[in-house]
């Protein structure tokens, strides 16, 4: 019988609701979709208040992505999309949301979003993102007042942490704990390139470092090259990380060594993810607009 | 926010910086009749705020719109950044 192939890069979806909310009694229901290169998310809002989530994988079609990241948010809710009065698309495929009333760059929702997770502190917010990491800055409501990206290439982003899961056959969210289980820091690999990375964590195997070993100089790699994007823009307090890498602690403690300053962290009965900041944010703008929608159409 | 538009080639980095918050309240909208090449254009931001930006059409094409108002053009100063009376706009060349 053939082996059973591991998709050691599979990260869990995560679907939540808040079912202490009937949102039947809202007189706002607003949804935000971040269609991103590697994963979608849909935030769902009631009345502005936070009702439920779905992160998932983005597939070859961006539109389909959308809907299936807004019906697992839907599901088991009884709720249809005609009972969303105003949808923002967001991320990579913000274009490609058909049922979204308006499209706002990613930029804007994750530092929105982030205000809302973190409160108005919150200064620089570095997006990891699937393919490319950005650090923002903003104000205290979360409005954008500078920001830089990463270039062309994907290096040294979650794609590339996805590949490594897979090469060295460590599930990916063990990641992040089995890099700090070795005797001393290794230098970091010298190259990020999701390709080279690759053959490289591949061939320290064979001069015979340990997998552990690997992965700590992979997660270091990566900190690096992040790290001197964030100190281009330089860093004010209080400093949050977006995105799916958040949850990799291999790489944001590498981080926060090199930059010295400790990123901040939701306390661990939280329900949100960092991982949904941007859809989150796309849902404010949301309620933003729709209120100011029936404040105009109440005035006409 | 800080908007910069630009491209890179072999002699270096070349880019427009408009600081959208100082246009906000720019009631002349003087960049969009200034620049030869009709580069600016009043747009919505993520924030429903109107502000000054590169035209979409333009964005790529700014090593040869903005070639004539370089310095080896002969410019002492450049049209856009004279007329922008929030001081908005600026330059890195």
């Amino acid at each position: 019988m053939p082996e059973e192939t591991k998709e050691f890069w599979r990260w869990s979806e995560k679907v939540w609701r808040d079912e202490s909310i009937d949102w039947r009694g809202s007189r706002a229901i607003t949804a935000g979709i971040d269609v991103g290169s590697v994963s979608s998310q849909a935030v769902i809002l009631a009345d502005g208040r936070l009702y439920a989530y779905h992160s998932t994988r983005t597939g070859s079609n961006s539109p389909d992505s959308a809907r299936k990241a807004l019906n697992g948010a839907m599901a088991g809710a009884d709720m249809s999309q005609e009972d969303i009065r105003y949808v923002v698309g967001t991320g990579y495929g913000r274009v490609n949301v058909p049922f979204a009333n308006r499209a706002i760059t990613e930029i804007a929702c994750h530092a929105r979003g982030a205000n809302y997770m973190v409160g108005p502190s919150v200064k620089t917010i570095l997006d990891m993102g699937g393919q490319d990491c950005k650090v923002i800055r903003c104000d205290e409501k979360g409005k954008v007042q500078n920001f830089i990206m990463n270039d062309k290439c994907a290096a040294g982003t979650g794609r590339g942490m996805e590949v490594i899961a897979d090469a060295l056959g460590v599930p990916i969210e063990d990641i992040g704990r089995r890099s700090f289980e070795i005797d001393e820091e290794p230098p970091p690999v010298s190259n990020v390139c999701t390709v080279f990375a690759k053959s490289e964590a591949t061939g320290l195997l064979k001069a015979g470092w340990s997998v552990n070993r690997v992965l700590a100089s992979y997660c270091a790699a990566m900190a690096e090259r992040v790290s001197s994007l964030i100190e281009r823009m330089s860093v004010e307090p209080d400093f949050f990380i977006t995105g799916g890498i958040a949850k990799n602690e291999g790489v944001v403690r590498r981080i926060e060594r090199i930059i010295g300053i400790e990123a901040v962290r939701l306390p661990a009965d939280t329900v949100l993810d960092p991982q949904i900041a941007g859809a989150l944010g796309a849902a404010l703008f949301a309620h933003a607009l729709l209120k100011k929608e029936q404040k105009a159409s109440a005035q006409a | 926010m800080i908007a910069n538009y630009g491209y890179q080639d072999g002699s270096g980095e070349y880019y427009i910086t408009i600081d959208t918050d100082r246009c906000i309240e720019c009631e002349g909208r003087w960049c969009v009749g200034a620049c030869p090449q009709s580069l600016f254009v009043i747009e919505a931001d993520d924030y429903d705020d109107e502000v000054a930006t590169i035209a979409e059409g333009a964005r790529k094409k700014l090593k040869e719109k903005c070639a004539a108002c370089k310095p080896a053009g002969g410019h002492e100063s450049l049209p856009c950044i004279d007329a922008c009376r929030p001081g908005a706009i600026s330059h890195s060349w």
